[in-house]
């Protein structure tokens, strides 16, 4: 294994001093007892007397304020509904939608507030599956910068002003009277996949609905319609694929619908140890996706080589000669590989592609045809509804609306201002539309510029219908009651089309006509799906294939350096973009938060910047790199826009690309912790006269002085170079020696227990916990791990975690109970060229035998006869040696107040702890507390916590089944980051039943289970199943027998020369 | 059950309605809970309510056949229709129609008639100045403490007379001595008083650290005198009637209004013995029922105008406060624990305004959950199952409770020198809360 090194950050490549000093120590600064000036805390001003007045002081003041007892109210209900109880949740189906993205969730509604996202499970293509979006959409519930009344632009000479419409009926009236005698009525909508919605907008007399996409799929919906003469994208079939190859299309964390791909796709990644097979997935890129991170080969390119890419490959499966030359020998090598390997699957292999170029996408139809994966891997049975918006038509509407023929203009969810690649023509054509009405949430880019803004429900406040694929419909109910005054826009276009029925009406009449009595049970249960039908591959046309190929061949090549856009599984494009836990959330390959950033590979960095980070002479340029926030920053000039943004080196990017992130630089006006957030690079978009390119084949990038701070978590927790926490081989090594992670256990039961072999028992100096009814314990499948995030928002948003800020994460106090550690595998000597990256979820293990609890002075953490590791907050004193005693690094302290939860005011503006930042009060508000899961302690600063198991959840369902006189379930406990998981790669449950899942999974795997770190014998309760790549490079494996001989031997040899 | 001791005592008439359901058998002593739990809601035996008296009901109208109550019992609805007695008591109690009982037996409804011949009317007990019940500790130790301190003082006078005498025959002796230090600039009395008052205060001081935030015996002042004692005492309304949210969740919740209502609507007088409140004064409980209507919205001359959606929430005072950290399930020590109400409430039915009669600190509930016994599961040689069987999965326990045979390390029994078994007495004798973890930090700090 001498090449093939993991890796978190580049000092950890480097292996530099500063890195093995910087790990010694688990909180990275000093506590802040300095005085102003720099002194330590005993020549400060504030010396010992001041400390002990102080102490006094605060004695006198916990007790005297401890004193007086509230008088606390018990307000019941005044006619309690049938079936609430207070203090009881139920969990209602509704809808997660956001422009396109369609997910049937389950909203759990306790008292009244809606304060978790599940996956509904009668959902056959998501089976209960989230993302990382869907879960945080319940904090935007409580946004308080959502818009709490209609409201209407008044411009007075130079002040604009917004003022409240008092009521609808006036706003009703007004808007009549501005409609009368306007023809050209045009609604601008990101995609719309309500079917009842829809009718609305065809009965409105003389409107014309445009749909505009922020990220869009023109491309591929023209390219189906050259194709096979329908605009569509038919169903994608992931679990059918032997063979995936995806061209730029990030299909696992951001393209057209994650969840559900991710779904499929894990299913071909699940290994069977009796006969390890698995799916094969080749990607093409420019830049380090995250579907990229999980591909077994990547090949990466020039964004403007996607289509001549795509061209080889067919030229190659057709066998005909004289395709484009690529001068990269990878490239072409990658090509081959592929082609061979689509060649010998045809039927069951699968080419996507992420262009939204249409000739691109007509020559990827060509190939998918060629590889007959119509009908197979691809149905056109039933299409897909998640995107609908063609960009030429987005163009002819701002030419029109620039030429005055547009009258009147609603906008509904799209935000061309902030969204369309030419913001300032659209800008210049709105002024010249006569009445312009937003219905968004919120005051955005283009809200702010329109004459009326009525905002629409969150989709947790409104009835409602999707229909995400055909024959798949998904329904919306509320789980609130509206929290501010607002109205669903579909009641709006009614009221204004003549219609005066309100939409909820209209919804249920639509549907009871269609489902009869059946609508109650079609509500409850969320979804109706129709009984599938045979796969169909449509009737494909090449006819289009020349001409596409002629165009690729025609395009003109790439400058020095190419630009990507892509999106971030957090913000995606950006609707969400004033969501704290999403801004907060560790992208899963930077490792960054709160920012967009240009990512650049090592070896332009070095070109560009003269940053040479793998010299392993210049440790000190690589540690100022790596453990400073700040960042260089450059000046990057596209379309004749200059942005000036900060550089992340991340190995994997293609050397002549840089690549931003989507969705940042969102108005002021969303809210204080979007505030100076990243930067819009929409604008960077290119048109190529049919369809908006997300990538830029000519940019300029201008080093600067400056340096901009960025806050990454990649360093936060280290393990001491420990890497057997990742256990990762290749698919032909894990053939040909199966056993190779399982003896590694065997020696260490042999080394540590010779006598009796019980690796459990006789390792360790501790009693043994005994568990005389239930164990909890979880198994993590990195084979399945996609690092799609989803579970990290699910556990903040069952267990209160909070928020701390960008400035509070540059400290190294993210808060997150669980990470996913993303690890580099590279050649040593090339680290640009990444062999793979390994997700690993990573949260507290509940030792056993839990190196956290004999520390604990107070006993605050101490071991649960259950199996888990408990943490009790109001007996932590914060000493914190749990913490730097845990090598695992999962344990979270509270170093300000967070949550707003002390007993003292003012205690979260300090100068000794520094001020915090605007997101951590916009999440203290009265409203966003809504959101808090009343069963989980808020904790107060200075105490520790970490993953509870989801004790709360347990606690549950142990009560449950005790009330119903029965033994507990496999199933009745999850945890939230099971639940949320799109994957399944997380199973949990009780490891005392024979039957359950978590047994049957560490018995069927035992050859690629490990716990981390096994041999420090901290005795984990969750396991990992070790990630295996599918390639035929054989890995040497190191014989445990010999190296121990050897290092026996060597002892023996020092020995004797003493 | 629990067995503190002092609490024992105090259990009283509030038993569960779901105890009657499991019975096998049906006596008298069932037919009151039967009553108890299906009727007392709305019948009681001497008050018209908001259905009539039952006592004496044999006597009246078709009553007289066991029948005719059979029928009516199962289905008002259709014998109503065929009787001009029930018509006419539907009409005089405002049109409210009698549930439907059609799954209680006959012979549970003849338990239940019995019951009614049987019982008799509640002597009401007047309110007692100290109350017989309050204990003696705090007496004794007073007795104690004047005691001890009587000791003391003897003791210092000896001591006194002592160090005298012996000053007076040093004297005779002609033993040349120092003046004896008064005792008041004795440094050995200084520090013995010093010791005393710092561990007598100190004493003090941290029992009222400990105390500070708890509120035993705190009994508010609520915007409506409610008697529990006339509810829940007098009128045997069973507490899950009013707070049946305790029944499937962790809050025991106030009732709503309308709940409320269901009795109030045809009760708008008070008729009971005179009540009193915590200073002794004398309380208008008719007065009381018209502030329920005013939040309710009432009109007791136009009775059928009332609509509960427009009633008003009453913003009582909460009693019982626990820390946010503490994480409480009423529903899990009803069910699961089958704990009574008076265990941690005290003696509810005996109360006019409520009072925290716990301490409702965490060693008041570790204390308990060490005592407590589970509803352990176990099943006999002949295959009978008792107990929660979630406990099931405790082989550990049950194979403990269990009194064990002596083996060798071979699997043969061993003898005693009678040649007899040698039968090892059970591991445990029951499994209590804490057995079953009960006492770990999170299973109620999360």
């Amino acid at each position: 294994m001498s090449d093939k090194k993991y890796w978190q950050s580049f000092s950890e490549l480097a292996n530099s001093e500063e890195y093995e000093k910087k790990i010694q120590n688990e909180f990275q600064e000093e506590l802040p007892f300095e005085d102003k000036d720099g002194k330590g805390w005993l020549d400060a001003s504030t010396p010992r007397r001041d400390f002990l007045k102080y102490l006094g002081f605060s004695t006198a003041a916990a007790s005297l304020a401890s004193c007086k007892t509230h008088v606390r109210k018990a307000v019941p209900f005044a006619n309690k509904p049938e079936n609430i109880y207070p203090g009881v949740a139920k969990y209602y189906a509704t809808t997660y939608v956001q422009d396109g993205d369609v997910i049937p969730v389950l909203a759990k509604v306790r008292d009244g507030r809606p304060i978790k996202i599940e996956g509904n499970n009668l959902c056959s293509f998501t089976q209960g599956g989230t993302s990382a979006r869907a879960q945080a959409s319940v904090l935007d519930l409580y946004d308080m910068n959502r818009l709490r009344h209609p409201k209407e632009r008044v411009v007075k000479g130079t002040e604009v002003s917004y003022e409240e419409v008092p009521s609808f009926e006036q706003l009703d009236k007004a808007i009549a009277g501005k409609l009368a005698g306007l023809r050209n009525l045009v609604l601008l909508t990101s995609t719309v996949v309500s079917p009842s919605t829809k009718e609305i907008i065809a009965q409105y007399p003389n409107l014309k609905h445009v749909q505009f996409d922020a990220d869009s799929y023109s491309g591929l919906l023209q390219a189906n319609e050259i194709s096979f003469g329908k605009r569509a994208i038919p169903a994608y079939n992931f679990d059918k694929a032997n063979v995936i190859v995806s061209l730029g299309a990030d299909f696992l964390a951001t393209w057209l619908s994650p969840v559900e791909f991710a779904r499929g796709y894990s299913k071909g990644r699940k290994i069977n140890e009796k006969n390890p097979e698995m799916s094969k997935h080749y990607q093409f890129e420019s830049h380090m996706s995250t579907t990229g991170a999980s591909a077994d080969e990547r090949v990466t390119h020039r964004p403007s080589q996607i289509g001549v890419v795509a061209l080889d490959i067919l030229n190659m499966l057709n066998g005909t000669e004289g395709s484009p030359v690529n001068d990269d020998a990878k490239l072409e090598a990658g090509i081959k590989k592929v082609v061979a390997d689509l060649k010998a699957h045809t039927g069951n292999a699968l080419v996507v592609c992420g262009s939204n170029d249409v000739n691109v996408q007509v020559i990827v139809n060509a190939i998918n045809n060629a590889i007959g994966a119509y009908g197979n891997t691809i149905d056109w049975s039933s299409t897909l509804n998640y995107r609908q918006g063609i960009d030429a038509e987005m163009n002819q509407l701002v030419a029109d609306m620039a030429a005055g023929n547009v009258d009147a203009l609603f906008i509904q969810g799209a935000n061309p201002v902030y969204e369309y690649h030419d913001a300032d023509s659209f800008k210049k054509a709105l002024a010249k539309v006569k009445l312009t009405v937003s219905f968004n949430e919120k005051l955005d880019e283009t809200s702010e510029w329109c004459n009326y803004i009525i905002p629409t429900h969150h989709y947790l406040e409104s009835w409602g219908d999707a229909e995400p694929k055909s024959g798949y419909t998904s329904f919306i109910q509320p789980t609130i009651f509206p929290l501010f005054k607002t109205r669903a826009y579909q009641t709006s276009l009614l009221k204004w089309s003549g219609n005066d029925t309100d939409y909820e009406t209209y919804f249920r009449n639509y549907w009871t006509a269609k489902l009869g009595a059946g609508f109650d049970a079609s509500l409850q249960n969320g979804v109706i799906e129709n009984t599938a039908a045979a796969p169909s591959a449509g009737s494909y046309n090449g006819a289009g294939v020349a001409n596409a190929a002629s165009a690729i061949s025609a395009a003109k090549k790439g400058g020095a350096i190419e630009l990507v856009l892509y999106q971030k599984v957090s913000v995606g494009n950006g609707k969400q973009g004033g969501n704290p836990w999403l801004l907060e959330l560790p992208d899963p390959i930077t490792r960054a938060t709160w920012d967009n950033y240009v990512m650049m590979s090592m070896s332009m960095a070095k070109d560009v910047l003269g940053l040479d980070l793998t010299d392993k002479n210049k440790e000190k340029t690589i540690n100022n790199y790596e453990y400073y926030p700040e960042k260089p920053v450059v000046e990057l000039t596209a379309n004749g826009k200059t942005l000036t943004l900060p550089v992340l080196v991340i190995p994997g990017m293609d050397a002549h690309t840089i690549a931003v992130a989507v969705g940042f630089g969102r108005s002021e006006k969303l809210g204080i912790a979007v505030a100076g957030v990243g930067q819009n690079v929409f604008g960077l978009k290119t048109f190529n006269g049919t369809t908006a390119d997300y990538f830029n084949s000519n940019v300029e990038l201008k080093k600067t002085d400056k340096k901009y701070k960025i806050a990454q978590t990649q360093i936060h927790g280290s393990y001491e170079g420990r890497t057997e926490v990742v256990k990762e081989t290749t698919l032909a090594t894990f053939k040909k020696h199966p056993n190779h992670f399982k003896e590694y256990r065997e020696e260490l039961a042999k080394d540590f227990a010779p006598l009796t072999g019980d690796f459990r028992k006789e390792s360790t100096i501790y009693p043994d916990h005994p568990q005389p009814g239930l164990k909890w314990g979880m198994s993590i499948d990195m084979n399945s791990c996609t690092g799609c995030h989803a579970c990290v928002v699910a556990c903040h948003a069952e267990n209160n975690v909070p928020v701390v800020g960008k400035s509070e994460v540059m400290r190294y106090h993210d808060m997150h109970w669980l990470r996913i550690d993303r690890y580099f595998v590279s050649d040593e000597n090339n680290p640009d060229d990444v062999k793979a990256v390994v997700f690993q979820p990573m949260l507290c293990q509940h030792c056993d035998n839990a190196p956290c609890e004999n520390v604990c002075p107070v006993a605050a953490t101490n071991h649960s006869s259950e199996g888990y590791n408990q943490m009790t907050y109001n007996r932590c004193i914060g000493t914190r040696y749990c913490a730097n005693n845990c090598p695992y690094k999962v344990r979270r302290f509270n170093w300000a107040d967070y949550t707003g939860a002390d007993s003292f005011p003012n205690n979260q503006d300090q100068k000794l702890v520094g001020k915090l930042d605007a997101v951590v009060h916009q999440m203290n508000d009265d409203l966003t507390r809504m959101v808090l899961n009343p069963d989980v302690t808020v904790r107060s600063r200075g105490v520790i916590e970490k993953c509870s198991f989801c004790v709360q959840r347990l606690q549950e369902a142990k009560l449950t089944a005790k009330k119903e006189d029965r033994v507990l379930a496999d199933g009745d406990a999850k945890t939230a980051c099971m639940t949320a998981c799109p994957t399944d790669a997380i199973v949990f449950g009780n490891v005392h039943d024979k039957e359950s899942r978590i047994t049957k999974m560490r018995e069927d795997n035992q050859q690629r289970l490990f716990y981390v770190i096994e041999q420090l014998h901290t005795l984990p309760n969750v396991n990992y199943l070790a990630k295996i790549r599918n390639t035929e490079e054989l890995l040497e494996v190191e014989e445990h027998h010999e190296e121990q001989a050897a290092e026996e031997k060597k002892e023996t040899a020092t020995e004797a020369t003493h | 059950m629990i067995p503190c001791n002092s609490i024992v005592k105090k259990l009283s008439l509030c038993t569960f309605v779901f105890l009657a359901f499991f019975s096998l058998q049906v006596s008298a002593q069932d037919g009151k809970q039967l009553f108890q739990g299906n009727c007392a809601s709305c019948h009681n035996p001497f008050q018209n309510g908001t259905g009539p008296a039952l006592k004496g009901l044999e006597d009246r109208g078709p009553w007289g056949d066991r029948n005719n109550i059979y029928a009516w019992v199962h289905n008002p609805v259709g014998f109503m229709a065929t009787n001009k007695y029930t018509q006419d008591l539907k009409a005089q109690y405002g049109g409210t129609m009698m549930t439907a009982f059609p799954g209680l037996k006959t012979e549970e409804i003849d338990a239940i008639v019995s019951y009614i011949n049987e019982v008799q009317p509640p002597v009401a007990t007047k309110p007692t100045g100290g109350g017989s019940g309050t204990d003696n500790s705090g007496r004794n130790a007073l007795i104690f403490g004047v005691i001890s301190l009587i000791l003391a003082i003897i003791a210092l006078i000896l001591m006194q007379v002592n160090s005298n005498l012996k000053k007076l025959s040093d004297d005779k002796e002609g033993i040349l001595r120092p003046e004896a230090v008064p005792f008041w600039k004795n440094k050995i009395y200084i520090a013995m008083t010093i010791i005393v008052l710092f561990v007598v205060g100190g004493f003090y001081v941290v029992k009222g650290a400990i105390g500070m935030g708890r509120q035993i015996g705190y009994e508010p002042e609520q915007p409506i005198f409610y008697s529990h004692k006339v509810h829940a005492g007098i009128n045997q309304i069973n507490c899950l009637y009013c707070h049946g949210n305790a029944w499937e969740s962790k809050h025991a919740a106030i009732p709503s209004t309308n709940v409320c209502m269901n009795c109030h609507k045809n009760i708008g007088e008070y008729k009971g013995d005179p009540l009193f409140d915590a200073d002794g004064k004398e309380v208008n409980g008719t007065e009381q029922i018209k502030k329920l209507y005013a939040y309710a919205g009432f009109d007791p001359l136009n009775p059928n105008a009332w609509d509960a959606n427009k009633a008003k929430s009453i913003p009582w005072i909460k009693i019982h406060n626990l820390p946010d950290h503490v994480y409480f399930n009423h529903s899990q020590h009803i069910r699961a624990g089958n704990v009574q109400c008076q265990t941690c409430h005290g003696e509810i039915t005996a109360m006019d305004e409520v009072k925290q009669f716990s301490e409702l600190s965490m060693g008041w509930c570790i204390n308990c959950h060490r005592q407590t016994k589970v509803n352990f599961y176990n099943i006999d040689s002949t295959g009978t199952e008792t107990g929660n069987k979630f406990y099931s999965i405790y082989e550990k326990f049950r194979k403990d409770l269990m009194p064990d045979t002596l083996k060798d390390n071979g699997g043969k029994y061993i003898l005693d020198k009678n040649g007899k078994f040698i039968i090892h007495p059970s591991k445990m004798d029951s499994v209590t809360v804490k057995d079953i973890g009960g006492i770990e930090c999170q299973k109620c700090h999360y």
